[in-house]
């Protein structure tokens, strides 16, 4: 007896995910291209002997049961992602085959930006194209891909490209990057065609097997549902319309040429990620007090300024001095998009309890290094709060008087210390003085180990230290 | 017993009655049922001889395993 042709070992034996009674058969409609595609896959992962290393990318659309039929490792990705999907699957997978399968909808118009990266990046992967030039899972509007003249639920005069746009070819485009190493356009349309398809996925899922990189297969495929049509009349609609604006061809071919790329395996160890964001020492820089926290009560910041004035660096160093006294804290972080220049403000909470959520509503400290933020943020002070301002450039004077109002000229010290820029440094050094919630020459410790301006350190410890005479002097 | 004849079974209760097959198959061997099946299909039949095993209507048929063929 000669060879068998018979259901592809790419397959289960039976579709127990797909619910309902005939797990034998797929969900798509009579005549539908995706079975045909499906089936040359499911081949072609058992002739490369792949099924066990393959991992099957589903997309959104009909396809998006493509976990019930193959037989391998299976990920459904969100609209048009499948090719985001796929990276992740393939660089955390070096050895896996890793088939993206989408439709037109999905890789041409959802989903564009990640297919032209992935492409461009060269990811080791196969991407299946499926075009029936139509959303067919949603009721047949108009894709991408429509054709010209293409009558669909969405364009019932058909297709205007004076309106709509052209089709667009994918095949042509992604062949124009560098990165790709085989880009073709076959057919599921007339049995000749089919075949040439099954060598072209083949030949696109071996050169990943040689690691060597992206591979893009388009497949014309029907819709006899989404396009009106019966299946024999679908497969001559390929042959004579699709055909004509999608011309079958492989557009790249440079497999040969390319050397494999070499399988990279990322660490997944948390020291090793930790030394790539030099985060190796062991940061520890006060002993615990369980006194001091039990005791601690709330602090609740708004710290606001103009971009530049070190306002959102000021919420960190209190955060970070807080997390080293082993208290709860959160910086949330509100500015425009400018870098320098606008307003900008942050939340900070330091608690001894479990913090809910970072907003500061009702703040009981606010430090307004200028005064729109002074204007601003007054009001909303709890009663009995602390308020810090930057007398140097707020000259009214306070509104409320059910709370402490400290005037320190803080441009003025950090100027007279020669760092304009560390105003921030001035209010903190304040605050903490004022308040004795925290020891000063903890702050100077904190600084002195995460200030990233080294050569400033010194000159920002000078203005901490005047700060903190000024409010010895003038509050204690 | 070692077979002489390529032949095609065709499972009838899952085909979806495209008739993909009958329309490519090179020899006209396959035609479809008057009868329908389970899930309300006419069905694809094989002629029971007149195969030449080329396997076309193994790639026409879009479903999974409704078509087996045996080649010589």
């Amino acid at each position: 007896m000669g060879k068998i042709l018979k259901r592809p070992k790419g397959f289960f034996e039976t579709f127990d995910r797909k619910p309902g009674t005939d797990q034998r058969v797929t969900h798509y409609c009579p005549g539908c291209g995706h079975g045909r595609v499906h089936k040359l896959l499911a081949e072609a992962m058992e002739e490369l002997e792949v099924i066990d290393r393959s991992i099957f990318i589903s997309p959104v659309g009909c396809s998006v049961f493509g976990f019930y039929y193959f037989n391998c490792g299976n990920i459904q990705a969100a609209h048009g992602r499948a090719p985001a999907v796929a990276t992740a699957a393939s660089r955390s997978n070096p050895d896996s085959i890793v088939i993206c399968y989408q439709g037109d909808g999905d890789l041409a118009a959802i989903g564009t930006a990640e297919i032209l990266h992935a492409a461009n990046r060269g990811e080791n992967m196969t991407v299946i194209f499926v075009n029936n030039a139509i959303y067919g899972m949603t009721g047949g509007q108009m894709a991408p891909t429509t054709l010209e003249g293409q009558i669909t639920a969405t364009t019932p005069l058909g297709r205007d490209l004076a309106n709509e746009g052209y089709p667009m070819r994918m095949a042509e485009i992604i062949s124009q990057l560098h990165a790709p190493v085989y880009v073709a356009r076959e057919a599921v349309s007339d049995v000749k065609s089919v075949m040439k398809a099954k060598r072209s996925i083949r030949k696109a899922m071996q050169s990943q097997k040689d690691h060597k990189g992206f591979s893009f297969v388009e497949i014309l495929a029907t819709c006899p549902t989404g396009w009106k049509l019966d299946p024999i009349e679908s497969i001559q609609y390929i042959e004579k319309e699709m055909k004509e604006q999608f011309p079958i061809k492989v557009f790249k071919d440079v497999i040969s040429e390319r050397e494999p790329k070499a399988k990279h395996y990322p660490s997944t160890k948390k020291e090793d990620i930790f030394a790539a964001v030099n985060l190796v020492e062991n940061v520890d820089l006060f002993p615990r007090d369980q006194e001091f926290i039990d005791n601690f009560s709330e602090q609740r910041f708004r710290i606001a300024g103009f971009g530049g004035q070190g306002v959102l660096m000021a919420g960190t160093t209190l955060a970070y001095l807080a997390m080293e006294h082993g208290l709860e804290t959160t910086w949330l972080p509100s500015y425009g998009p400018e870098m320098r220049g606008g307003t900008a403000n942050c939340h900070v909470i330091l608690s001894n309890k479990k913090i809910g959520a970072p907003m500061v509503e009702t703040p009981n400290v606010l430090i307004a290094l200028n005064l729109p933020s002074y204007d601003q943020f007054e009001p909303l002070l709890e009663s009995g709060g602390l308020i810090l301002v930057n007398s140097s450039i707020i000259e009214r004077e306070n509104k409320r008087d059910d709370v402490t109002t400290l005037r320190i000229p803080m441009n003025e010290i950090a100027e007279s210390c020669g760092v304009r820029a560390a105003a921030n440094m001035a209010a903190l050094s304040a605050y903490l003085t004022y308040s004795k919630l925290m020891k000063i020459d903890r702050l100077v410790t904190l600084i002195k180990h995460n200030f990233k301006k080294r050569d400033l350190i010194d000159k920002n410890i000078a203005v901490i230290e005047k700060a903190s005479e000024y409010v010895t002097k003038h509050y204690l | 017993m070692q077979e002489k004849v390529a032949r095609v079974e065709v499972d009838k209760e899952q085909c979806k009655g495209c008739a993909l097959c009958v329309n490519d198959c090179p020899p006209n061997v396959l035609f479809m049922s008057k009868e329908i099946n389970h899930m309300g299909y006419s069905f694809a039949v094989y002629a029971d001889k007149g195969c030449t095993g080329c396997g076309i209507c193994f790639y026409s048929c879009p479903e999974a395993g409704t078509i087996t063929v045996y080649k010589k």
